[in-house]
């Protein structure tokens, strides 16, 4: 179990107060200036030696995505923040922006240094009133205290730090969609290449991360790479927020160490499965793009990027959905299938299209109105989805359907007999 | 695609005019100030929502003509935004936009009962208003509260772990105008499991939240 001492997000649950005065007493802001003293190169070395992958899903090593920023492109720079969080199941970045926003504005000031941008933008989804207003009353602390603005710290950085709302649209977060948003547009991804570093935002060179990666860069900066580097297993490493819910005793958030057996996430944090661990059908062990996983499997899996790659699933957002044995796992997908749906930008026919066909077809699932060779039809068309659209909601829409019927394709053809057989008994 | 409210009928009557009062005004100018000069039409999404606020909770058209001309941007750009973003209402709403989550992880734990419940003690079905304009009813997508599921937000706030006790019982102190707790409905703070730390101990303590 990680330590308290090792914890990044101390306030996670909001038992101080997100201002400044308590922000700095549990370490948020102190030497920044000279964090920043130390130059680009060295944060970003710095980044790398940590280990850090992105904490929005994709798990893209943070520190080599800021090296690809260029050194001297004539542009302005912009360092924008997804806080669009809305993967089904995923709730963490919300409570470090009510409870310990500093984290995050501290963060921004020193990724923005590191990649030449003076502005950041922070988009949040448009839902999070809360948690946009405690934001914004941290920005103007910070700028009050000098911590932001013209010299920001001292380190004659200027530095400007922008809110901008969304309306919601789970598309914007995928982040070229998020560009467009921000620019002004419908959220419709954008083909890459060129990739946000080469033209993001205003067509100028942008790096987008997620709010819990900014948000632990001040304290891995602040106690080295090293000791992030040596929490969790080689290349799945730090700390980690989990948010646990379903069909548990306690649902909760939790910060963990990387690579956790998901099985001690769920006893020692979660307070179990309700009804006990033999209670247990499958989990959704990243946020509700990733695959399922039977109870077997979960007996023993790790929660880390490889090992859940290793069983077909995915870390994703680190959001872990509990169904026990009551779950109608056809149903709980078809559900998905409908989010998908309607969360379809519309730009690529196979999900716009697509998107709603699964759906139909999976309620019809549900209720076994369907013949069996329906199913193969289904998995046939979710890979002619998969990867067959410009941005990656295609492979999120198919990928639930493909682990439920991984994993529990037998519920699904008894599914189909049952109806069948009463709608005889009927006749 | 995300489906606003109202875009599937013939759409309400729509006023003739509309401007932003002063305060309004100033606050648009402060939300443009935020971009780059030549980059005004990124401020077309929040100018949208406090046409939105202003007009009483939805989106009226020549708010949108208004909000454009004044970005210098082409009225249909800022239709298309007003029909692709969930959070624009194309037609009026209740005073009370009750809007309750159903995705899987609130679906798992009994957003249905929720919205039952909602149904029945509203007299309404989903998207309807009641007659008395106090309550809109609509069921949404996950709203990001899923560890404090079900849930549901009213207005700007969010209310969780919901049950139909506490949901009707929340209806009822907001038609009754009385003040109502906004968060957790079972007391529980923030996402910490409810029952108690199991991390975080010393800093629970120092908190008063553990002894």
């Amino acid at each position: 179990m990680l330590k308290d001492s090792d914890r990044i997000f101390t306030n996670l649950y909001g038992w101080q107060s997100f201002g400044l005065e308590a922000a700095r007493k549990r370490g948020d802001w102190d030497g920044t200036k000279e964090i920043l003293a130390k130059g680009r190169e060295w944060i970003i070395e710095e980044m790398k030696t940590s280990g850090m992958r992105g904490r929005g899903g994709a798990g893209f090593p943070t520190g080599l995505k800021w090296s690809f920023m260029p050194k001297d492109s004539g542009k302005p720079h912009y360092l924008v923040v997804n806080a669009d969080e809305g993967e089904p199941g995923t709730c963490k970045d919300r409570d470090m922006m009510r409870y310990d926003p500093h984290k995050l504005v501290e963060g921004c000031l020193i990724a923005s240094f590191a990649i030449g941008a003076h502005a950041c933008y922070i988009y949040i989804r448009g839902e999070f009133m809360e948690e946009a207003n405690n934001l914004q009353i941290a920005i103007d602390e910070a700028y009050d205290a000098g911590l932001l603005g013209k010299n920001a710290c001292g380190s004659g950085w200027d530095m400007d730090i922008y809110i901008h709302r969304g309306m919601g649209a789970y598309i914007c977060g995928e982040e070229t969609a998020l560009i467009e948003s921000l620019e002004g547009k419908k959220g419709q991804p954008r083909n890459k290449p060129p990739f946000p570093a080469g033209a993001g935002l205003y067509s100028c060179p942008t790096t987008v991360n997620n709010v819990e990666t900014i948000a632990a860069v001040p304290t891995i900066l602040r106690r080295g790479g090293a000791w992030f580097a040596g929490i969790g297993r080689p290349k799945n490493v730090g700390t980690k927020v989990f948010c646990i819910s379903g069909h548990v005793n306690q649902p909760c958030n939790v910060e963990e160490e990387m690579g956790i057996p998901l099985k001690e996430l769920i006893e020692r944090h979660a307070g179990g499965v309700r009804g006990g661990w033999d209670n247990l059908l499958a989990i959704i062990p990243g946020g509700s793009s990733t695959p399922m996983i039977p109870r077997d499997v979960c007996d023993t899996v790790l929660m880390d990027f490889d090992a859940l790659k290793d069983v077909r699933s995915g870390l994703g957002t680190a959001a872990v959905i509990v169904m026990d044995k009551s779950t109608d796992l056809v149903k709980a997908i078809a559900r998905l299938s409908k989010f998908y749906m309607h969360e379809s930008c519309g730009q690529c026919t196979p999900c716009r299209e697509g998107t709603g066909w699964m759906w139909r077809v999976m309620e019809r699932l549900a209720r076994g109105n369907a013949r069996v060779e329906e199913i193969d039809m289904l998995l046939d068309v979710s890979k002619e989805i998969e990867g067959h659209t410009i941005c990656a909601h295609g492979d999120a829409a198919a990928w639930p359907i493909q682990g439920l019927m991984r994993h529990f394709r037998p519920v699904v053809e008894q599914r189909i007999a049952d109806f069948h057989a009463h709608r005889m008994a009927a006749e | 695609m995300s489906a606003s409210v109202g875009i599937a009928d013939n759409g309400p009557e729509q006023p003739k005019e509309f401007a932003f009062t002063p305060e309004n005004l100033e606050k648009a100018k402060a939300v443009i100030a935020k971009y780059p000069s030549n980059r005004q039409q990124s401020a077309v999404m929040p100018l949208l929502d406090l046409a939105q606020r202003q007009s009483g909770g939805w989106l009226p058209r020549v708010a949108m003509d208004v909000v454009a001309d004044m970005l210098s941007m082409p009225r249909i750009k800022a239709y298309e935004v007003a029909t692709f973003y969930s959070m624009y209402n194309l037609k009026p709403v209740g005073k009370h936009f009750v809007q309750v989550c159903t995705t899987t992880p609130c679906w798992l734990v009994g957003s249905e009962g929720v919205v039952n419940a909602c149904k029945k003690h509203l007299g309404i079905g989903l998207g309807e208003t009641t007659a008395d304009g106090k309550f809109t009813l609509v069921e949404v997508e996950c709203l990001g509260a899923c560890v404090n599921a079900p849930m549901a937000q009213i207005n700007d706030d969010y209310y969780e772990d919901l049950n139909p006790e506490n949901t009707v019982a929340l209806l009822q102190a907001l038609a009754d105008g009385k003040p109502v707790k906004v968060g957790s409905q079972t007391g529980r703070r923030g996402s910490q499991a409810a029952s108690g730390p199991t991390s975080l101990h010393a800093f629970a303590k120092a908190a008063g939240v553990e002894s």
